[in-house]
């Protein structure tokens, strides 16, 4: 029943790309990008059709590899190209791959009213709490602390959480999963995709080279391992307060609900345009 | 657009006109002095026809938009002033080393920073040729009436079509503001050009590979081309590369694709020049002046000429040089501190005296300012 992830990878990934790719070992930026594939994979969408966007850091390297309608954009800005794109020719599937520094500190302003548009754009954010690609500085979503190259002394700043914080902003799916909890991930995503609507999954993610080591995380598996322990359902969230919550990794599903999606609403603005 | 009779537009709404006209298809943007009538009149204009409005969260998000759409096949625009001009510089150079087509619009104000709300400028010229970090090129086009901003406008889609790079149409607030009988021409009159697409099998497209013409054909996203953009130095794939002998050929290409059509690209328009001493050479709403302080002057019987500048970059310095053996001084009356002066001066290379008539204090530059430096020199 299960497609075998070989069969999946060899079926996306660019062969006339020169591997190897960035990522350090034991990053888990691929492990997201085989759920997202996988997840695209039981869409049964085209690759034609398919524009995969993201702006700049690790896990922005992503869309060179595979084999769709890539682009890799500037620094915070995949999700006004994805805009652009879905707008301009609605019958595209437009998916941003992001990571915490590029969605959430830089783009920041962008997913918020990405978010308020409801366009239908699903964007998968790699939350590794840390800047890798310039070597462990601390990010938005750095838990207040933890060391980075920029916050020797532990980070003072609060946190976003991503995936409430799009719910807020208006966006009608978010979920958050680990890569702890890959096939879960796949599902949330695979969610994502088939929503009508803007839809955000945030993906805890481990950076054992830039963030991990740093704080004393241990390698790669116990790093995992750590997401296993921390990630606690939202089911079983309602009774916690914030105080509570504050160290752990809510996962499952935050948002969903139906809401009228742009690219529609604006064919109904040219439909009366035209009538006039 | 069929009817011939004048009509009574503003500047802005000749961009809008000709807009239309080259296909624009698609419009991001975001509120500013003073260019916002061309949102304003798109957001009314453009789903009539079936094209896109959408009003962003800001500048950077509206070229962002405006790329994008670029790449999923439509002729995309954004308008600005000053401050999101600024905004949008990093998303320029993008736009450069990506080869995405797209017309932005700068109707100028008075600056630095909010500066002068809204006074006219024409002080982003050099932010127009150098405001995106790194050597790139860029074409810059700009007008001195309605009828002439609908024609630029039109340029500005073409080449941006045609040389797969963004175009700058920059205006200032008094032609944009400004209102003026225009004929707009019919369907079929003015040329339009539409960027070549690609008619190889996909799996032979290299969205990045020189052709006899320097630019490569260009597929849009969901076209069945399947392929790689960056703003990294890419090879002809579109995967990023640091290979010396990629990144030559593929930097080389990227600015010989232009040199190569300066002769259709460097716009100027000249009055009188032949046998003038002095020309006075000017561009947008300052030209307006010149245009009248040089009649004046030829009706004092001084040899005195206009040389107007219809594209400011790249440099139309074969226009002046053309002069180099009859011309004593060429005065550039510009509402800045001496932008086109200075590159005049670099171009003079000692063959011809340069003189300078300027307004930098977000006033416009009047006849009799230009008249003041003109009888100087000619007496």
């Amino acid at each position: 029943m299960t497609t075998p992830n070989r069969i999946i990878l060899d079926k996306y990934l660019r062969h006339n790309k020169k591997f190897p790719h960035i990522w350090c070992p034991g990053c888990g930026i691929g492990i997201v990008l085989a759920a997202l594939l996988r997840a695209i994979d039981r869409t049964g969408w085209t690759k034609d059709e398919i524009v995969l966007v993201s702006g700049i850091g690790c896990s922005s390297r992503a869309p060179v590899y595979v084999d769709f309608n890539t682009l890799h954009t500037a620094h915070g800005r995949a999700l006004p190209f994805a805009t652009g794109i879905k707008a301009a020719r609605p019958p595209l599937k437009v998916i941003v791959f992001t990571g915490d520094g590029d969605c959430a500190a830089i783009g920041g302003n962008h997913l918020i009213h990405a978010c308020r548009r409801n366009i239908d754009v699903t964007t998968v954010v790699v939350n590794n709490y840390i800047y890798g690609m310039t070597g462990g500085q601390q990010s938005p979503t750095t838990p207040e602390g933890m060391k980075a190259t920029t916050a020797t002394r532990g980070v003072i700043d609060q946190p976003f959480h991503i995936a409430e914080l799009a719910a807020s902003a208006g966006a009608t799916f978010a979920a958050r999963s680990t890569t702890y909890h890959a096939k879960e991930l796949e599902s949330f995503i695979l969610k994502a995709l088939e929503h009508k609507g803007f839809s955000l999954v945030e993906a805890i993610s481990q950076a054992p080279v830039c963030f991990g080591r740093r704080n004393g995380m241990g390698d790669p598996v116990e790093m995992v391992k750590r997401e296993k322990e921390l990630a606690i359902p939202i089911s079983k969230t309602a009774d916690m307060t914030f105080e509570e919550k504050r160290d752990k990794i809510v996962t499952g599903i935050i948002e969903e609900r139906e809401a009228k999606e742009w690219t529609d609403l604006y064919a109904g603005v040219k439909k009366t345009a035209g009538e006039e | 657009m069929k009817k011939k009779n004048g009509q009574l537009l503003q500047g802005n709404e000749a961009v809008v006109e000709g807009a239309l006209y080259a296909g624009c298809s698609f419009y991001a943007g975001y509120p500013i002095t003073p260019s916002t009538e061309i949102a304003e009149v798109l957001s009314i204009k453009l789903p009539e026809r079936g094209g896109t409005f959408i009003q962003m969260e800001d500048e950077i998000a509206s070229i962002g938009a405006c790329l994008g759409a670029s790449l999923a096949g439509a002729k995309s625009m954004t308008a600005t002033s000053g401050p999101g001009f600024s905004l949008m510089q990093e998303l320029i150079g993008y736009g450069v080393i990506s080869e995405i087509p797209m017309v932005l619009v700068n109707v100028m104000r008075f600056g630095p920073s909010t500066g002068l709300p809204t006074s006219p400028s024409q002080g982003d010229v050099m932010q127009a040729r150098w405001g995106t970090h790194g050597d790139h090129p860029i074409i810059v086009l700009t007008a001195d009436s309605v009828p002439e901003t609908f024609e630029m406008t039109v340029k500005a889609f073409n080449f941006s079509e045609k040389y797969r790079i963004p175009v700058i149409l920059l205006l200032d607030e008094v032609v944009g503001h400004m209102r003026e009988k225009i004929v707009l021409p019919a369907e079929g009159e003015v040329k339009v050009v539409d960027r070549l697409k690609p008619e190889m099998p996909p799996e032979w497209y290299a969205p990045y590979a020189d052709t006899n013409t320097g630019v490569p054909p260009m597929a849009a996203f969901g076209d069945g081309y399947r392929h790689h953009v960056t703003g990294l130095v890419h090879d002809a794939q579109g995967f990023p590369t640091a290979k010396p002998e990629e990144v030559i050929s593929g930097m080389d290409r990227l600015f010989s694709k232009i040199s190569r059509g300066f002769s259709e690209v460097c716009l100027t328009e000249e009055l009188y020049c032949e046998d003038a001493k002095t020309i006075i050479l000017s561009y947008g709403s300052a030209a307006r002046s010149a245009r009248d302080a040089v009649e004046t002057l030829r009706a004092d019987g001084e040899k005195v000429g206009l040389l107007k500048l219809k594209t400011l970059w790249p440099f139309p310095k074969a226009a002046l040089e053309k002069y180099a053996n009859s011309v004593e001084t060429i005065i550039v009356a510009e509402m800045n501190r001496g932008q086109i002066y200075r590159e005049v001066w670099r171009v003079a290379r000692g063959r011809w005296q340069v003189g300078k008539a300027l307004a930098p204090y977000g006033n416009m530059l009047t006849p009799e300012m230009i008249l003041d430096v003109a009888r100087k020199v000619t007496k």
